[in-house]
């Protein structure tokens, strides 16, 4: 993490104050939070939360009605869309594995490397040796290598969720936005994930949405609570779960 | 492995369409030219244009699955791009006329007299010239595609509301190409054709160059799909028809994909359309009408889309089909039949003619390589892959 020291200071991602209202319901509501460059950190909480509204909001698909969000320090995200997010360097896996089902493993890949993405330079693409060692790397780590010519759409339901994240790594953002990845996962595909995200945390700043306990007691870092669009309790996950509020809004007596 | 053998499989029926398309081109010329008329072999010179109309339809079709096949934008008024064209080609045709019209003016072509014209419009400037109605042929539609996508694909329109406002397009200059004041003919359209480039329009032998030339046409915008499709950029179209918000989050800009293969569309289905109109005859405004361009999508659903071959094909199948049912007995039942194919193409070979025939082939093909190399792995040991690879 000692490429990160010059910017110790500046947070990597800064929400203050952002509101959200869906037709008059409050989505989000006076939402602040902070995530310091090279952090993990894990959002709980019930649904309805404006867990996934959050993640709308810092990817660009949903302008915030009021508030500030700030990515590295300077960069102002409420003014920018998907795509040039995205260039910046925010990837994000969806809570239902979004993977292009039609096209291989391989190929899925290929498509979220950060190379260039214009139209010029796709149609002229010509493969390279150190791009296809890249999806090898990548196809390693999900551990999919087997598979890489199998259609996206024909993997297991815990093998697409870890495609994602792949997917996510061949982008290789600043910042990683995962929402869910274990939902129906076994027990053991849980572990590995959050063996996975550990390793990727080394390099990566991550922000992980997740229902199970288990897995967020298992990935050891802070952890925030949102309810009904804002930050209930923040803290270690001992501190968190042992919350009057949070037991009585989400993890229940 | 399953991937590389599609891809395969899809060369070869992509050689096998391009080598029928170059033979037609040739053959059904020069029979048509050097045998005796009579002959049996003898191609008669009503099927060449006959056939050449459908060529041209073939074009349009691949322009269709081009965008509808590969990225999801179903466009129903496609049949506006062909018809510009067509237009463009057509004033260059009128143009040649020159004294030989019915008034003898040899600037104004004969309705422009009719409705007293004292000058030429601005408009028809520069379509004396061949290179220049050739720029515009392309040049036409394909502005009114970039402008249109500009918008429709900036504002993300997409799904049924493109459609609509795609068919509202080609109704507008419908009604507008309709009128007499627009300066284009008016509900006659233009007509009465004489020569191309110094060649008799009529005469067979610029009917067959016409077909061969339309055939060249087809094999061109074919290699040109297939080129774009088997790109990356092929890929990331898949991606945005398959999965549109997480190519945005990808960092891909949607829009400006979507632009340029919109366009590109256009400006073939504009080359179809001129080369479609020297061949028919006639130009005239019912060329723009929603139903055209519906029948065009209905084409590429039968011949199965996102296939290219199948494309080409279904459009050539379902005009011959056209042409058969309309000239008898059963015309009147004609957009009945019409309905039916297409409502029976969705329920029983969604993937069409030629996706159908793909499943079943990969199909079989499974089953086959399995047993084999299960076979042949008990016999010397050569794994399932090396078996299936030398199989494909």
């Amino acid at each position: 993490m000692n490429v990160m020291d010059n910017r110790a200071t500046s947070a990597m991602l800064y929400l203050d104050g952002v509101h959200v209202s869906f037709d008059g319901f409050h989505a989000i509501n006076n939402l602040s939070l902070t995530l310091a460059p090279g952090e993990m950190r894990a959002i709980i909480g019930p649904n309805g939360a404006g867990k996934t509204t959050m993640m709308d909001i810092i990817t660009g698909k949903t302008k915030p009605d009021l508030g500030t969000v700030l990515f590295d320090g300077v960069t102002d995200l409420t003014r920018l869309d998907e795509t040039r997010i995205a260039e910046l360097g925010i990837g994000r896996k969806f809570q239902k594995p979004t993977v292009f089902e039609s096209q291989t493993v391989q190929d899925n890949l290929l498509l979220a490397l950060n190379v260039d993405h214009s139209v010029k330079g796709t149609l002229f693409w010509r493969g390279s040796k150190p791009e296809s060692e890249r999806i090898d790397k990548v196809l390693e780590t999900i551990r999919l290598t087997d598979a890489r010519n199998r259609l996206a759409g024909s993997l297991s339901h815990g093998q697409k969720q870890w495609l994602e994240i792949g997917m996510l790594l061949a982008q290789d953002p600043k910042l990683l936005l995962v929402d869910e990845p274990v939902a129906g996962m076994t027990d053991v595909e849980t572990h590995l994930t959050a063996e996975l995200l550990k390793e990727i945390n080394k390099t990566h700043t991550v922000m992980v949405v997740e229902h199970d306990m288990t897995f967020v007691r298992e990935l050891g870092v802070k952890v925030t609570c949102l309810h009904e669009g804002t930050v209930l309790a923040e803290g270690t996950i001992d501190q968190v779960s042992s919350n009057e509020r949070v037991i009585e809004v989400y993890l229940g007596r | 492995m399953t991937s590389h053998m599609l891809t395969r499989s899809l060369d070869r029926g992509a050689a096998m369409f391009l080598m029928v398309v170059a033979a037609c081109g040739i053959l059904i010329p020069l029979s048509n030219l050097l045998l005796p008329a009579g002959s049996v072999l003898q191609v008669p010179t009503y099927l060449v244009a006959l056939w050449g109309k459908y060529v041209c339809y073939a074009i349009l079709a691949l322009s269709i699955d081009l965008i509808w096949g590969y990225c999801g934008i179903l466009s129903l008024g496609h049949g506006a791009f062909f018809a510009l064209g067509g237009y463009a080609m057509g004033m260059y045709l009128m143009r040649q006329i020159g004294t030989r019209g019915v008034y003898g003016n040899p600037i104004l072509p004969d309705f422009m007299v009719f409705l007293n014209y004292s000058k030429l419009p601005w408009t028809w400037y520069g379509f004396d010239m061949f290179w220049f109605a050739a720029l515009m042929v392309l040049l036409v539609p394909g502005l009114l595609a970039f402008c249109f996508g500009w918008l429709a694909f900036r504002s993300r329109v997409t799904g049924v509301y493109l459609s609509i406002i795609t068919q509202a397009m080609t109704y507008a200059l419908l009604l507008a190409f309709f009128r007499n004041d627009f300066g284009f003919g008016g509900n006659n359209g233009l007509t009465d054709f004489k020569d191309i480039l110094g060649f008799n329009v009529q005469a067979e032998g610029t009917r067959a160059a016409l077909f061969a030339l339309s055939c060249l046409a087809l094999i061109v915008a074919f290699l040109i799909c297939r080129s774009v499709v088997s790109s990356k950029l092929g890929k990331v179209l898949i991606a945005i028809r398959d999965a549109e918000s997480r190519s945005r989050f990808l960092g891909y800009r949607v829009e400006s994909y979507k632009l340029f293969v919109f366009t590109l569309s256009a400006c073939m289905a504009g080359v179809a359309g001129a080369l479609y109109v020297p061949q028919v005859g006639i130009i005239n405004p019912g060329e723009f009408a929603p139903g055209n361009s519906i029948e065009a999508v209905i084409w590429v659903a039968v011949g199965g889309r996102g296939t290219l071959v199948g494309a080409a094909l279904g459009a050539i199948v379902v005009n011959y089909a056209k042409t058969f049912f309309t000239s008898g007995v059963l015309a009147p039942y004609w957009l009945f039949m019409l309905g039916a194919l297409f409502i029976l193409v969705t329920l029983l070979l969604p993937k069409g003619i030629v996706g159908a025939f793909n499943a079943w082939r990969e199909s079989a093909r499974e089953r086959r390589p399995a047993a084999a190399a299960a076979s042949a792995a008990a016999e010397d040991g050569i794994t399932e892959p090396d078996m299936a690879e030398e199989r494909s």
